[in-house]
């Protein structure tokens, strides 16, 4: 077997979520040299999963002040920080008959306690504004939610930091460390789809692996208890309400409605898990976020589902019970040298509203390490928005083509209106950081697959540009085709019925009928991910 | 409700798609007085290939060279199957009828043997089918014999890449070249229909022009391949045009729905069964469907003109097809059947529905759903008895198939179509048991 290279740098982060990437930025901006690695692509974990709130912090007044005013504080941060990853779409908090008046009656002054703006508004008055809010509403208060696209905001932090010399290596996993008493000397690494072991030699190496933290941890030999709770969204046809609403009660199920550009977005649940693996939307799930979610929202009864997924919530300690809300949502920074090691961090837990501040905490530990003292700021420094990264923004494809009129190519995509020259755009992105463009590449940067057709149509006309481009290794370019439509299947199962289930069987005649793409040798390689040459 | 100038015939046929289509022009051949009502929709999803039956079992992925060998498979492991039971006799009399009518229309197929045939398709998989129509038939041979061949397609047609063609084949076809090239008269257009492409190589002039782009790249091409673009009504034309002008046999390759043999097709059924004087409404919606026990009749609302009206016929064949066609409506509790309510066969709970895979060789349980018959393709009642006795079901309404797994939806549509019309016809006779 031949010696592993090696790669070295100063500072390795393990995982490409909302964290790892905004950690990515903050010490590239500090002048500290680091690689990312990531076992899938940008925002695989929950970080791509959850519903895209910028908390107010207001769901958190009752229980945890202390959460709701870091939430508070992060937002207004991102507001201005990250103004294109973000709608300020505002947020009403709902109560219906039969919602616990004392709650409701509370609710202002927890707000106010937090330093958190809720105002009071007329029922009749917050209908006319949001007409699908139902008509046994007895209570709203408006607070200032936002929506955040988490694709966003993690590319435009990763396009950043690789603009200022970080690395990224998408498709490769940590399989062991190599360690010296107390130090991590090397992290050993492997590439996916090639097998190739390499070596990374660093200073410092941070775990931002989320709820993959416990298995990344416990390869370095410094165990950190988490538990796992699993939450599922569903994704509406059409956009329901401008605005975010919340359900006024304590936190529980299918309490929120997100505006999520065309769509809205309707959760969550939250259910123990014991394990990562195999984490997919179940009917009954989506059955219980309709039911429920339609006593604040009528219209959710019968309206048009296009998908729904599910993320896993990594919560620091033990859930000791099944409630996983009652656990921690705040996130956890462990330096590790109790156990041992003095330059292994783990930072995991937390959410999406305070990334900037975990990464910032991360890296302070990190730059005291190091003996840096460049102090952080991502707090005063505008994220500089990347051309390429917008695409996962609804309405962003089709507001471009509608300005081109026509002559930037044709649309791949129908349902949400991507044309070949955005895909061309993202193929560029990706080459010009040395990597390779494969159709899951594309539709995790773009709309394609996002639409109503949910990819049954664009699956086809992309692959074939792709291909057309000599991007797609054609050997592979159907198990890249099979790759892509069973992630959106995933999504899709939960909520086939109507007028969706009928759209799937059209995917069935088309890509089984018709293709037979069931009958192709399951076992066929997978893409290769070797930079273009 | 009736009224009396409700309009009369021997047979009305809920539905156009392909069975439906199948069932109008049998019934038209047996010499019944028809209406048929539905738009055609459906039918342009169609790819212009006649499948018989490919695969079997569907879990196992067997795939068949004889059809009627898999049948046999078929009726002896799935006898509840549609087609396992319609006899191999009137299988093979109803697609001889129907691409005598097809080719009557305009769409010449290639004669039916006892083999299945494989075809390339537009994502460079093969596709196991029966019926070939003529303009694909050079590409069969092509794929069996792996000559050099040359693969075109034209700028700004998204859904048709032959560089995928060639290299998804490479390895198994060395011969086999690709090449892209501005279609004649629309090189400043982003985007190309295939449609638009088709009537455009109806006009000579754009004919030659595109012959002489291919010709010059033929190199040692013993067959050149196409998307599926040679011609919309005159497509035997334009494909006999591009073979004499290239000088070697010339094939298309299905593409994407909606595509030009799925227009093609449409139109050649439309064309068949209107010249077989049964009259068609294509807007209407069947509201509601009444049986009159005394006069032996069956009451059709239709909602196409203000008021709704009213046909009245003798025989009524149920070919609305399954979600896509709302012959099955799905919610969240369960299916049903649209117009009359009836008894759907399914899966117990809807997380049984769907496999977790979307590709899982099994099939998903939710397609097996559908209505039951009884031996005369009657379709079952909440009681398990004939809903009525001259309601026949046909298609791929019918529980117990999975027709996109099993590559038989065209073999479903036509042989139940022929099966449930034949019943039909000997009971308006009076020979059978009404």
């Amino acid at each position: 077997m031949n010696t592993p290279s090696t790669i070295q740098t100063q500072v390795l982060i393990i995982g490409g979520g909302v964290t790892g990437t905004a950690l990515a930025r903050d010490l590239a901006l500090r002048g500290v040299d680091c690689i990312l690695i990531e076992r899938h692509d940008i925002n695989a974990g929950a970080s791509g999963r959850n519903h895209g709130l910028l908390h107010s912090g207001a769901r958190y007044v009752a229980g945890d002040r202390e959460a709701a005013m870091e939430c508070r504080a992060e937002g207004d941060i991102l507001k201005r920080m990250a103004a294109q990853a973000i709608q300020d779409t505002g947020g009403y908090f709902v109560a219906v008959q039969g919602d616990d008046a004392r709650y409701i009656a509370d609710f202002p002054a927890h707000c106010a306690r937090a330093g958190i703006t809720a105002r009071a508004v007329e029922v009749a008055a917050a209908r006319a504004l949001e007409p699908a809010l139902s008509e046994r509403a007895i209570a709203v208060f408006e607070v200032p939610d936002a929506s955040i696209d988490p694709f966003r905001l993690s590319l435009e932090s990763m396009a950043h930091a690789q603009s200022l010399g970080a690395r990224l290596l998408r498709h490769t996993r940590v399989v062991g460390f190599e360690r010296a008493g107390r130090r991590i000397r090397a992290a050993r690494v492997r590439f996916l789809a090639g097998g190739e072991e390499q070596r990374i030699e660093a200073e410092q190496f941070v775990n931002a692996a989320g709820a993959w933290a416990r298995e990344v941890a416990l390869l370095a030999g410094a165990p950190i208890e988490m538990s796992y709770s699993k939450g599922t969204l569903l994704v509406t046809h059409v956009r329901l309400a401008g605005r975010v609403v919340n359900r006024l009660r304590p936190p529980g199920n299918a309490d929120i409605m997100m505006p999520g550009g065309t769509v809205s977005i309707v959760g969550t649940t939250s259910v123990p898990v014991d394990g990562l693996e195999d984490i997919h939307p179940t009917t009954a799930e989506a059955d219980l976020i309709v039911e429920e979610a339609a006593r604040m929202l009528p219209l959710l009864a019968t309206t048009r589902y296009i998908r729904a997924y599910a993320g896993v919530r990594p919560l620091v300690g033990s859930a000791g019970g099944a409630n996983a809300r009652a656990v921690s949502r705040g996130y956890a920074l462990f330096g590790h040298e109790e156990q041992g090691l003095d330059n292994l961090a783990t930072i995991t837990g937390g959410k999406l509203t305070t990334c900037r501040l975990m990464a910032e905490r991360a890296a302070d530990l990190v730059c005291r390490r190091l003996g840096v003292n460049r102090p952080c700021v991502t707090a005063t420094t505008p994220l500089p928005t990347a051309p390429e990264c917008a695409w996962t923004e609804p309405g962003h494809a089709p507001r471009a083509w509608m300005r081109s009129h026509g002559p930037e190519g044709p649309l791949l995509c129908e349902c949400e209106m991507v044309s070949a020259s955005a895909v061309d755009a993202l193929c560029a992105a990706l080459h010009a950081a040395g990597d390779t463009a494969t159709l899951a590449d594309i539709g995790l940067r773009s709309r394609v697959g996002k639409g109503a057709c949910q990819g049954a149509f664009c699956s086809v006309r992309t692959a074939a540009h792709l291909c057309q481009r000599g991007d797609f290794q054609a050997s592979c370019g159907l198990a890249g085709m099979r790759d892509f439509l069973a992630e959106r299947w995933r999504g899709q199962r939960a909520v086939l019925w109507g007028e969706q289930l009928a759209q799937a069987e059209l995917m069935e005649a088309l890509h089984c009928g018709l293709f037979g793409e069931e009958l192709r040798d399951a076992d066929a390689p997978k893409a290769p991910r070797e930079p273009e040459p | 409700m009736t009224g009396a100038s409700a309009e009369r015939y021997d047979v009305a046929v809920i539905g156009a798609g392909m069975a439906g289509m199948a069932a109008a022009l049998f019934a038209a051949e047996r010499g019944l007085s028809c209406i048929q009502i539905g738009n055609g929709g459906g039918i342009l999803y169609a790819s212009g290939l006649l499948d018989l039956l490919g695969v079997q079992p569907m879990a196992e992925r067997r795939m068949w060279d004889s059809p009627y060998e898999a049948l046999t498979a078929l009726a002896r492991q799935e006898p509840m199957h549609p087609l396992a039971r319609v006899d191999a006799r009137s299988i093979r009399s109803a697609f001889d009828t129907f691409i005598t009518a097809l080719g009557a229309a305009g769409i010449a197929y290639a004669p039916l043997g006892d083999r299945n045939r494989n075809v390339l398709t537009s994502i460079g998989t093969i596709k196991t089918t029966f019926g070939v129509p003529r303009a694909m038939v050079a590409g069969v041979y092509a794929l069996e014999a792996r000559p050099p061949c040359l693969l075109v397609d034209f700028r700004g047609l998204r859904e048709f890449s032959a560089r995928q063609i060639a290299a998804t084949l490479g390895r198994g076809w060395p011969g086999l070249r690709h090449q892209r090239i501005e279609f004649p008269g629309y090189e400043a257009v982003p985007e190309l229909y295939a449609a638009h492409l088709a009537r455009a190589l109806e006009t000579r002039e754009t004919r030659a022009r595109t012959i002489a782009l291919v010709k010059p790249l033929l190199g040692d091409a013993r067959a050149v391949g196409f998307p599926a673009v040679l011609g919309l009504a005159r497509a035997s034309e334009v494909h006999a045009a591009f073979e004499t002008g290239l000088g070697v046999p010339v094939f298309e390759i299905p593409t994407m729905p909606t595509s030009v043999p799925g227009l093609r097709f449409l139109w050649a059924l439309e064309e068949a069964v209107s010249a077989r004087g049964v009259r068609r409404r294509h807007q209407g919606k069947v509201r509601g469907l009444a049986f009159d026990g005394e006069a032996g009749t069956a009451v059709l609302t239709l909602d196409d003109v203000p008021g709704g009206e009213c046909v009245s016929a003798r025989a009524v064949v149920l070919a609305t097809g399954r979600f896509t066609g709302r012959g099955l409506i799905a919610d969240r509790g369960g299916v049903r059947e649209r117009i009359l309510g009836l008894p759907v066969y399914q899966p117990a709970s809807r997380e049984d529905w769907h496999q977790r895979d979307f590709l899982d060789p099994s099939g998903h349980p939710i397609n097996r759903a559908g209505l039951r018959t009884d031996d005369a393709w009657r379709p079952l009642d909440a009681s398990g008895k004939a809903a009525w006795p001259r309601l026949f079901a046909v298609g791929s309404i019918l529980a117990h198939q999975d027709w996109m797994r099993s590559k038989c939806g065209s073999g479903l549509a036509i042989a139940t179509a022929w099966a449930a019309i034949a019943q039909a016809d000997r009971q308006l006779r009076g020979t059978g048991a009404g």
